[in-house]
């Protein structure tokens, strides 16, 4: 559970002051699917960011079942990423050199899961997202549905408490939008995962089960 | 994982890599030559050193010649005194006798008590001395041909008796001059005959104190044609040759090696040497034992390997001072820049991979994971670069060994004069008979004038530079590798994926 109090991110540019959050309040429950929409520069990106432990918040605090995300080490928050939080880009952000197996193996080094288990885990992973055939294939040649697959699959595979979804379906046709949003809500349901997602797209802030709008930095009535 | 990434990695970026890896060879394998060829110099100038001390020798104990007294000059030459009209038993002489002389000369004239050998072996620090006496043999001869008188056309001059000249006549002698060490057959292990290689027949016995036996150089045998169990005649006396002696390198030290006592006896020098080679317990230590033994002998000359090889000359000191200065600093020019080159390269490639190392550090990827896998690609690349280096190398110092050019070195002289003959035969014309020059012979002295020996350049490579080119392609890749750690490091995953957003 995500419970978020007075989340201030300000940036310096230049001469000027950027509150790119602006003392943001949010609960997220445990299983909660969110959709986060609103305009660019809106703050979104940097609401996820805090959400996952990628940056510090200026002022307020990012609890994850209790714990401030803000107040812990590198290390420790390093930890918490690599065991709870599972992220999906719009970009996939796959290694370029490495196959679609290889790729998803990346999320479980850090758990320190040996060898055989993390092929095997990679494997099952990439089946579940449909790409079993073709995890021996480096990103280049995969198409952009495929390669979300196996942003996906590398998201989950360490099965995760939350997912995080970054425009996931940004760079995407519209009926493999569809069919990654379909794997994202299966996958979730399945595990029971806590889901938030960053979108432009409106169709899908409508499907939301709990959608909001972050305008300045500030969070506002949908 | 580590290695898969890396390997993958290295081969997307191989360019890149070459690039890094070539800069670093280039640099080690001039290492390995500077050090190879550095090592050659250092193993000609021992070799020509060797040729001169024998093996083992660290130090030699003579004594320096005095300059000669006012009027002393010519005392010091050898004189030949030959007479036109006898023989050389004093009997009348024939027209065209042969005549025939030799002297036996110490070289540089200053010679040492043979106590001397105790006195120094017993100087703190010395492992063995042993004695030796350099000689110059110098034989003449020939013969003179009295002129012919002829009686005058006119029939006398006026108030005269019968008028008349000498025609023709004059004197044709050949000069031969040698050298020879005695040596102590007692302590063969010591001393200028341990540089040189019997190659025919046998060396000295240690019983042979007594014995007119002789060896012979090669170079001097094959000259004179004498082969083992002919005879060599010196001061009157016959030597057996009992074998043939090749130097190692350069010239050897006499032309001619006799057992010390008869050497001695030879020069009517009895108990009496020229030079103590003495052997040092560490080598390390010259200096000390240079001033126990000037402290034991003070009135002696002592020279080490060191001070020898300062007076080494020509193209070999020239090209060993090229070695030692230039070609070191333009290793580590070379070296310094391609270790900025791959670190500049490195931090560059890391900057590329901004949403790579991003994605993995949202991934769990601690900083210290990422920096090892920066800096494992970094030292791969240095490894690469220092075998490719370690090849290069190796082919450099096989190719100076193979056709590199031969150094000479000359070794500054002592006191001695190189063989100068003075004086000749005189011609008389106009009816007196000239009588024949003083033959003046200098020192002649091979190890005492300045020496020119030819080495062959050589470029060994050891195993410790082999590690040294190891080492430096480590250092490479980690210079390389901690210029994009450090970049990686402080790479916050937040930026990372903003930067591309």
């Amino acid at each position: 559970m995500y419970e978020l109090t007075g989340v201030t991110r300000r940036y310096t540019r230049g001469k000027g002051v950027v509150d790119a959050l602006a003392g943001v309040d949010l609960t997220i429950a445990d299983g909660d699917r969110l959709v986060i929409q609103g305009p660019t520069g809106g703050g979104k990106s940097t609401l996820l960011q805090m959400l996952g432990g990628l940056d510090r918040p200026t002022s307020g605090s990012v609890l994850l079942d209790g714990v401030d995300l803000a107040q812990l080490s590198e290390a420790r928050l390093t930890k918490v990423r690599s065991e709870k939080i599972g992220f999906v880009f719009q970009s996939f952000n796959l290694i370029p050199t490495l196959t679609a197996q290889e790729n998803v193996e990346t999320a479980l080094v850090p758990l320190g899961v040996k060898p055989r288990e993390r092929r095997e885990r990679a494997a099952e992973a990439l089946a579940s997202v449909g790409l079993g055939e073709r995890r021996g294939h480096v990103p280049g040649e995969l198409s952009g549905g495929q390669q979300q697959r196996v942003a996906i699959a590398r998201a989950l595979v360490k099965e995760p408490k939350v997912l995080l979804a970054d425009e996931p379906t940004g760079n995407l046709d519209e009926s493999t939008r569809d069919e990654i949003m379909d794997v994202l809500e299966t996958r979730c349901k399945e595990h029971g995962l806590t889901f938030v997602m960053v979108t432009h797209d409106s169709h899908l802030a409508r499907q939301a089960p709990r959608l909001v709008t972050l305008r300045k930095g500030a969070l506002v009535p949908s | 994982m580590f290695f898969t990434y890396l390997r993958r990695e290295l081969r997307r970026r191989r360019k890149a890599a070459l690039v890094v890896a070539s800069g670093l060879a280039l640099g080690i394998a001039l290492v390995i030559v500077v050090n190879a060829v550095s090592s050659g110099m250092g193993k000609a100038q021992a070799q020509v050193l060797e040729s001169l001390y024998g093996l083992g020798t660290d130090m030699t104990v003579t004594k320096a010649p005095e300059p000669p007294a006012e009027g002393e000059e010519g005392e010091r030459r050898p004189r030949f005194q030959f007479d036109a009209q006898q023989g050389e038993d004093g009997e009348e002489g024939e027209e065209g006798e042969k005549q025939s002389s030799d002297r036996v000369m110490v070289q540089g004239f200053q010679t040492l008590d043979s106590a001397t050998v105790t006195t120094v072996g017993k100087a703190d620090g010395v492992a063995a001395a042993v004695g030796g006496l350099s000689l110059n043999v110098v034989k003449v001869d020939g013969e003179f041909t009295p002129g012919q008188f002829q009686q005058g056309e006119g029939g006398g001059r006026p108030g005269g008796g019968a008028g008349g000249e000498v025609r023709g006549g004059g004197a044709d002698f050949s000069i031969d001059s040698f050298s020879v060490y005695g040596t102590d057959v007692t302590r063969p292990a010591l001393g200028p005959l341990t540089s040189s290689e019997i190659t025919d027949g046998r060396g000295f016995e240690e019983s042979e104190t007594s014995a007119k036996v002789a060896v012979v150089d090669s170079a001097y045998a094959k000259e004179q044609e004498l082969k083992t169990g002919d005879t060599v005649s010196a001061g009157g006396t016959d030597f057996e040759i009992v074998g043939l002696a090749t130097a190692a390198s350069g010239d050897a030290t006499a032309d001619v090696y006799l057992p010390l006592a008869q050497a001695q006896t030879l020069a009517d020098a009895k108990d009496k040497i020229t030079t103590v080679y003495v052997q040092a317990d560490d080598a390390q230590q010259l200096d000390a034992v240079k001033s126990a033994v000037l402290e034991a002998v003070p009135d002696a000359t002592v020279t080490t390997s060191e001070d020898l090889a300062d007076t080494v000359s020509g193209s070999l000191s020239t090209a060993s001072g090229l070695a030692v200065t230039v070609g070191r600093w333009l290793s580590v020019v070379v070296l310094a820049a391609a270790f900025l080159v791959a670190g500049l390269l490195t931090s560059s490639a890391v900057s590329r991979r901004v949403r790579e190392f991003g994605t993995l550090k949202a991934l769990g990827w601690r900083s210290r994971r990422v920096t090892g896998q920066v800096v494992g690609e970094a030292v791969v690349t240095g490894l690469l670069g220092g075998a490719l280096g370690i090849a290069l190398g190796l082919a450099g110092a096989w190719a100076i060994t193979a056709f590199g050019p031969s150094l000479s070195a000359q070794l500054g002289g002592g006191g001695g004069a190189g063989a100068a003959m003075g004086g000749g035969p005189g011609g008389g014309m106009g009816g007196g008979m000239g009588g024949p020059g003083g033959g003046g012979m200098g020192g002649g002295a091979r190890q005492a004038a300045s020496t020119t020996l030819d080495v062959a350049l050589t470029a060994p490579v050891s195993l410790s530079v082999i590690a040294l080119a190891v080492g430096l392609a480590v250092a490479g890749g980690l210079i390389a590798g901690a210029f994009g750690g450090w970049r990686a490091s402080r790479l916050r995953p937040a930026d990372a994926l903003a930067r591309v957003a």
